[in-house]
This record gives structure tokens, C-alpha cells and sequence, in this order.
């Protein structure tokens, strides 16, 4: 166990796992992420790999997408505008069945500019074809890179680690590194599906007209489900190893004769584990479902966890605009027509705290039948209502 | 059947493929059976496409160069998606296209690759004139100030073809696209606009940075090989004619190539680490009317009205220009000796 800042334990963990291609391009707050991963490359720590510093995030990902489809393990990092920035990019890594591991430090999305954490950046490109893996600790965001890397080259698909900005990649706590040999013997050396080679020359990226595009995304779309399987199973093989567990498709948390569910994703659900725990002394059966698992998204799972529940509250940490939150509508989804109510509570944008007792407070007026169905979080409602009166007149 | 095939009395005196009454060493390699054929036929480029002409030879030379330890990195445009219509492919040559903007830095992810895995191959980008200066331009200004080892091939036919002839920063002044129409006070695209990419990738300081046009095919494939000679981020510029956006007869594209650098439009020269080096004088110079009759995207310019008359004077200053700036004027001791 090492006392250590989040994103340095992920640095140690990503070279750990051996990458040949590592290409960043700086934003807050995935930095302390590739500075560390610099120094351990500088070093001499991680031979043979490039540390290649570029002039974009769409760069960074293309640098990658090159280094992989020529047969190396390729990394990089990056969070909020950034992964913006790369969209076209994250989505040609995925056509392509590039087995790219990526780091998002979550960061909210701008307008208005906001360096702070919230789930905005992985919502907005949930849907590019990258599986999108949740971190609840440091421990699991660096742990979670182990798997990351053998589940993308198992599939041929990318896989985004999502950890949240600050919270975690901020944060010190203790982690237990894994030793170079464990993760020697659970991840072996990346074969690619199909690579740049001389000797035997192909074609990689033809254009695809109508007559066969919907089979390559077919093909796709059952390589990502897929995951469902194997992400249970490598957990398993990863706790025979480690003594730990990485990576689930959902964690429940004293779901047992549960009448309210929340439901979340990322670092908030300690913090609720916390309020759940409060609320069963005080007598309330109330438990919890973490979501680590978010693309491909775990229907039967997350209806097998919500099975007994009376109602469910989702926080989350991003707002649709113009419909509601991103991942009540998938739990709406995975439920089916019989479901109980699903409350949608918007929390944590931009960096606001999300207090024990804010939740506490929240969770208790679902369970007593007085939540609405969308509710925001600590908002300062009177300062919207100005503002709103403001708007409408003009 | 010896690889080199001996002349017969009917090919000579032929400027194109072989040119067979050259020594050996000076042909070209289309003149080779071995050659690799990495961009082979079948494909769909439009007749007298020079994007394919010029590709063909680029991509053989450099399969040469390197003895065939090459991949090509190719960005969305009319060579991809003419040579790469699923489940077709006209390249034998390992190949990638990944996205319109991205050639550069994919191409520096796959150099990389190799480079860790200790591996001799060697890598060639390359796309249009849009997917280079404009939307890839961020890309190559990275890949060039990282001195990556990569040769970037710009097959420069000055606008967006492949999506119906729209302007790019490559469109000459006064020419007609789909986006500067031939109407108005100042018809087709305006003057005073534009960019020379291959003095911006010479502002970078890499090791080459060349010009070529299809029209001098042997100048061509010589450049892909002192490009492939050195190592870290080289660029070359190939002039190549769009028939179909310029407007111009496809039995013609070479001599509608030729035209564009005897007038001193496209000015054929060589640098290194920053500085020119060579320069081909233009042995018989020609006003730019020449060339630019020759293609209906200036035909608005050659209607005998003053406007038109005074837009060639200036497109004939750009020109003159050049002469100067890049020593293109020819004197008694460019003579070559045989």
C-alpha cells in the first residue's frame, strides 16, 4: 500500500501494462496523469515506449490509432473539451476495432468554462463505440487499467477508463500497486486482430457503402456486448491474482429487501454507500447500485440489482438538456414497462459538492413518496427564478 | 524475362512512362517489371486523373527506396475513396486511412510503432491539397515540428474534388469552383488569399521539402527517393491536374502540368533545413494564358473583357514573381551536359 495521488497511481499502473505508444496533449485534470507517465518513460522505467507530446487531442488520438493499427499498445488521457475535441476520432479508433486504452479524467463541458468534475464529457460520447468503465476509488481507476487493456485487445475494442477529475485523480489515498510480474501474467503481450505489415499488405479503413455498412456495425455492436460476459469473468480471474476485485458490470450495496434504490456511477457512490448506511440505522431500507460498467450498459444486470426495488433515484452527474439525465433513461430502459419509479436527481455539475447531507435529505423524500421525478441538487432556486423572470422580459 | 525491357524503335522519344532510351539507373521505375504496383489499375479515378498518375509513381518510388518495407497512411479524399471501395482495393501496399484530418499524426503514431519494435519500415502520408493545408493542417504542423520520420505527400489539385470542386486555401486566384462562382464584380476566387505550404513546412526546419509535378515524372520519382534517403519529417508538394475541376481535357493533363510550371505558376524547387537548395529553371517560359486556356475554371478570365484582362496581368505578376523569388530564369549555365 502506497499513500499516492490518484493519477500518479494510474501512471504507475498504465506502464505497468506495458505500452509501446503513449501521445498526450495537456488539459486539467488528466495532466498529472501524462506527466507522470513521462518521467516514467524519461526514466528508462518503460523500454521500449514513445512518450510523444502532440498539439492537439485529436492528434493524441490519431497518433494512437496509427500506433495500434500497427501492432503497438497504444495509451492516452485526456478529459472534458479534450475528448470533445477528439470525437471523430474516438469513433474512428472504434470502426477501426483499435484496442485503445484511455484515461478520462471527468471534467463538465463548457459553456460556461468549467474545469471541475462532472459526467458530461462521458455522456456526450457514451455512444462512439468505446466500452466506458467507471472507477468508484483510486484503487479501482488504477486496477481497472489492468482489465482495460486486456478486455480492448480480447475484443478489439477501445475502452475508456472514467475516472472522476479531481475527486480521484486529485486525491491521495492509499493504493495497493500491482507488482510487474501479476500483471505480466494477466495481461499477455498484445496480438492485434488485423495490423500494418509489409509482408502481408492490406487495406484497413475502405469505404463501405450501404450494401455492407450495417453488418460492419452489427459486428461491432455484438463485439461490445460481448463485454457483458467477459468483464465478470476477467473480475474473477483479476481477484485470483490480485486478492481484489476489478471491474463489475454493477455493485449493489445492501440492495437486500431495499425498497429505495440509488443508482450511480464513479466516485459519488462511497459517498452514498455512506448515506445508506445512516439511513439503515435510522431504520429506512434504503441500498445502493453502483454502476461500473456504463457502455455496454448491464440491462440484465441492472434489472436483476433493481429487481425488488419499489422506487430507484438516479444521481448523476450530467443534465441532457432538453430531456433529463442520461443514465435514468437507460435504468428506465433496462427495466422495462414495469418499472417503479425512476427519479432523476441532477447533481454535482461543475464541481458542487455533493454532500452526505444534501443526499441524506434527497434520498429520504423519495422514500417517503415527495420527490419529484427530475430534481436538481442543492439548486439555488431563487436565483433561477430571477433569472428566468429576467429572460422572459425582455 | 530480364526485369528491364530493351527499347523498341516505336517508344522512342517518348517523355512518359520508361523512357527507355535512358541508362538504366536513370529510368523510371514504371519502366521496371519489378516495380510493386502499389497503386495498381482497376481503380476509379476520373480519365487523366493526376492524383493517380502521381500517386503511382510516388508510392512505386518509394516501395523502391525502401525495398518494400513501406506503409502508406492516406487521408479521406478522392485517392481513398476511388482506390478503396469495399471489398475492393487497389493498393498493395499495407494501407490505412483513418480520417480527412488526421494523416499526419496517424502516420507519426505508426512511425513510432515501428520505431519501438526496432523495425526498418518506413512511412508515406498522404491526401489532397484540403486534407493537407486545410483541415489536416494542424496534424502536419505537429508531425513536422516533431521531426517525426515520416514523408508527407500532398497531391495538390487545388480544391475539394472529391466533393464536387469547393475552393480551398490551394485554389489559385481567379479560378471558378462550386464555391467561387464565376459571377460578381470580382469573379471566382479572390486574389490575396491562399498559402504556400510548402514554404510554412519549410518554416518548420525540416530536413526536405520538395516540388514535383506529374508533368516531369523522372523529377518526381528522384525527390521520392532523396526524401526516402533521409530520415525525420520530409514534405513534397506534387502538382497534380483535376480534369474534372479544372475544366480541362483529360488527354491533356500533362501538358496542363507542364504549363503550370514553364509559366512559373508552380515553381519546382528543393530545400533543406529551411533553405532552398535547387531550383528547375523553366528552359522555355510561356505567358500564363497559356495555361490557363487550357481549363474552363478561368474561362470567365479569357472573354476579352478588361477585367479579365487585367486578372490575368495579375496572375501573370504571381508567376513572374515566382521566377524570381525561387531563381526559375534560365541561363546559359543550366545547360545540362549530357
Amino acid at each position: 500500500m502506497k499513500q499516492i495521488e490518484g493519477s500518479r497511481a494510474i501512471a504507475e499502473t498504465v506502464a505497468l501494462c506495458r505500452p509501446e505508444v503513449i501521445c498526450a496533449y495537456p488539459i486539467t485534470p488528466q495532466t498529472h496523469i501524462v506527466e507522470a507517465l513521462s518521467e516514467i518513460v524519461k526514466a528508462g522505467e518503460l523500454d521500449p515506449c514513445a512518450f510523444i507530446n502532440v498539439e492537439s487531442e485529436f492528434a493524441a488520438l490519431s497518433v494512437a490509432i496509427g500506433a495500434s493499427a500497427a501492432g503497438s499498445r497504444a495509451y492516452t488521457a485526456t478529459a472534458s473539451q479534450g475528448l470533445l475535441y477528439m470525437t471523430e476520432a474516438l469513433y474512428n479508433a472504434a470502426g477501426l476495432g483499435l484496442p485503445i486504452v484511455m484515461t478520462l479524467g471527468t471534467r463538465a463541458i463548457g459553456a460556461p468554462i468549467n474545469i471541475w468534475n462532472d459526467h458530461s464529457d462521458a455522456m456526450a460520447l457514451r455512444d462512439a463505440g468505446w466500452i466506458q468503465l467507471f472507477a468508484e476509488s483510486n484503487q479501482e481507476a488504477a486496477d481497472l487499467h489492468v482489465t482495460a487493456f486486456r478486455l480492448a485487445e480480447e475484443l478489439s475494442v477501445p475502452v475508456m477508463v472514467c475516472v472522476d477529475g479531481f475527486i480521484l485523480t486529485h486525491a491521495f489515498e492509499p493504493v495497493d500497486i500491482a507488482t510487474q510480474a501479476d500483471v505480466d501474467a494477466f495481461l499477455p503481450p498484445f496480438v492485434p486482430r488485423e495490423v500494418l505489415d509489409p509482408a502481408d499488405p492490406i487495406t484497413i479503413g475502405a469505404l463501405v457503402g450501404p450494401e455492407a455498412f450495417t453488418e460492419v456495425k452489427v459486428l461491432a455492436h455484438q463485439r461490445m456486448r460481448r463485454a457483458i460476459d467477459r468483464i465478470p469473468a476477467l473480475a474473477s480471474e483479476f481477484a485470483a491474482r490480485f486478492g481484489r476485485t476489478s471491474g463489475a458490470l454493477v455493485r449493489s450495496y445492501r440492495t437486500l429487501e431495499a425498497d429505495t434504490v440509488v443508482v450511480a456511477l464513479g466516485s459519488v457512490s462511497g459517498t452514498i454507500q455512506e448515506v445508506v448506511d445512516a439511513m439503515r440505522d435510522e431504520g429506512q431500507a434504503v441500498g445502493s447500485v453502483s454502476v461500473v460498467t456504463f457502455r455496454p450498459f448491464p440491462f440484465a444486470a441492472v434489472r436483476q440489482a433493481l429487481k425488488h426495488a419499489l422506487r430507484v433515484v438516479v444521481i448523476e452527474k450530467n443534465l441532457a438538456i432538453g430531456m433529463r439525465g442520461v443514465l435514468a433513461a437507460d435504468v428506465r430502459e433496462a427495466l422495462g414497462v414495469e418499472a417503479p419509479p425512476v427519479h432523476t436527481v441532477i447533481a454535482g455539475l461543475g464541481g458542487r459538492g455533493i454532500t452526505s447531507t444534501s443526499l441524506h435529505r434527497v434520498i429520504g423524500e423519495a422514500h417517503t413518496g415527495t420527490l419529484e421525478l427530475e430534481h436538481f441538487l442543492d439548486l439555488d432556486r431563487p436565483t433561477v427564478v430571477r433569472a428566468t423572470a429576467k429572460e422572459l422580459s425582455r | 524475362m530480364s526485369a528491364e525491357q530493351p527499347i523498341k524503335f516505336y517508344q522512342t522519344g517518348t517523355f512518359t512512362v520508361g523512357n527507355r532510351l535512358l541508362s538504366l539507373e536513370k529510368r523510371t521505375v514504371q519502366a521496371s517489371i519489378g516495380r510493386s504496383n502499389a497503386l495498381t489499375s482497376g481503380h476509379r479515378a476520373c480519365q487523366g486523373c493526376g492524383e493517380a498518375l502521381g500517386a503511382r509513381y510516388v508510392l512505386d518510388a518509394a516501395m523502391r527506396a525502401t525495398k518494400g518495407r513501406l506503409v502508406a497512411v492516406n487521408a479521406t479524399g478522392c485517392l481513398e475513396v476511388f482506390s478503396t471501395p469495399y471489398p475492393e482495393s487497389a493498393w498493395q501496399v499495407a494501407w490505412l486511412h483513418s480520417l480527412f484530418g488526421n494523416a499526419a499524426a496517424v502516420a507519426s503514431g505508426v512511425a513510432a510503432a515501428f520505431r519501438m519494435k526496432g523495425s526498418d519500415v518506413r512511412v508515406l502520408a498522404q491526401g489532397g491539397d484540403g486534407g493537407t493545408m486545410d483541415i489536416g493542417f494542424g496534424c502536419l504542423s505537429g508531425m513536422f515540428e516533431r521531426n517525426d520520420d515520416v514523408l508527407y505527400v500532398c497531391y495538390d489539385n487545388e480544391a475539394y474534388m472529391n466533393t464536387g470542386v469547393q475552393r480551398s486555401s490551394a485554389t489559385p486566384a481567379g479560378a471558378r469552383t462550386s464555391t467561387t462562382p464565376a459571377v460578381g464584380g470580382d469573379p471566382g476566387n479572390g486574389f490575396g488569399t491562399g498559402k504556400n505550404l510548402p514554404v510554412l513546412a519549410m518554416a518548420h526546419g525540416i530536413p526536405y521539402v520538395a516540388t514535383a509535378s506529374v508533368a516531369d515524372l523522372h523529377d518526381l520519382e528522384a525527390k521520392v527517393e532523396r526524401a526516402m534517403a533521409v530520415h525525420g519529417a520530409r514534405y513534397l508538394h506534387v502538382h497534380v491536374p483535376c480534369p474534372l475541376g479544372w475544366g480541362s481535357d483529360p488527354a491533356k493533363t500533362i501538358q496542363v502540368a507542364r504549363l503550370a510550371v514553364e509559366s512559373g505558376l508552380f515553381p519546382l524547387f528543393e530545400a533543406e533545413h529551411g533553405d532552398v537548395v535547387r531550383s528547375t529553371p523553366i528552359r522555355r517560359r510561356v505567358a500564363v494564358d497559356s495555361y490557363l486556356r487550357l481549363q474552363t475554371r478561368f474561362a470567365h478570365l479569357l472573354d476579352g473583357s478588361v477585367a479579365g484582362a487585367e486578372a490575368i496581368a495579375r496572375i501573370q505578376v504571381i508567376a513572374d514573381k515566382n521566377v524570381a523569388r525561387y531563381g526559375l530564369a534560365f541561363t546559359e549555365t543550366d545547360v545540362e551536359l549530357p
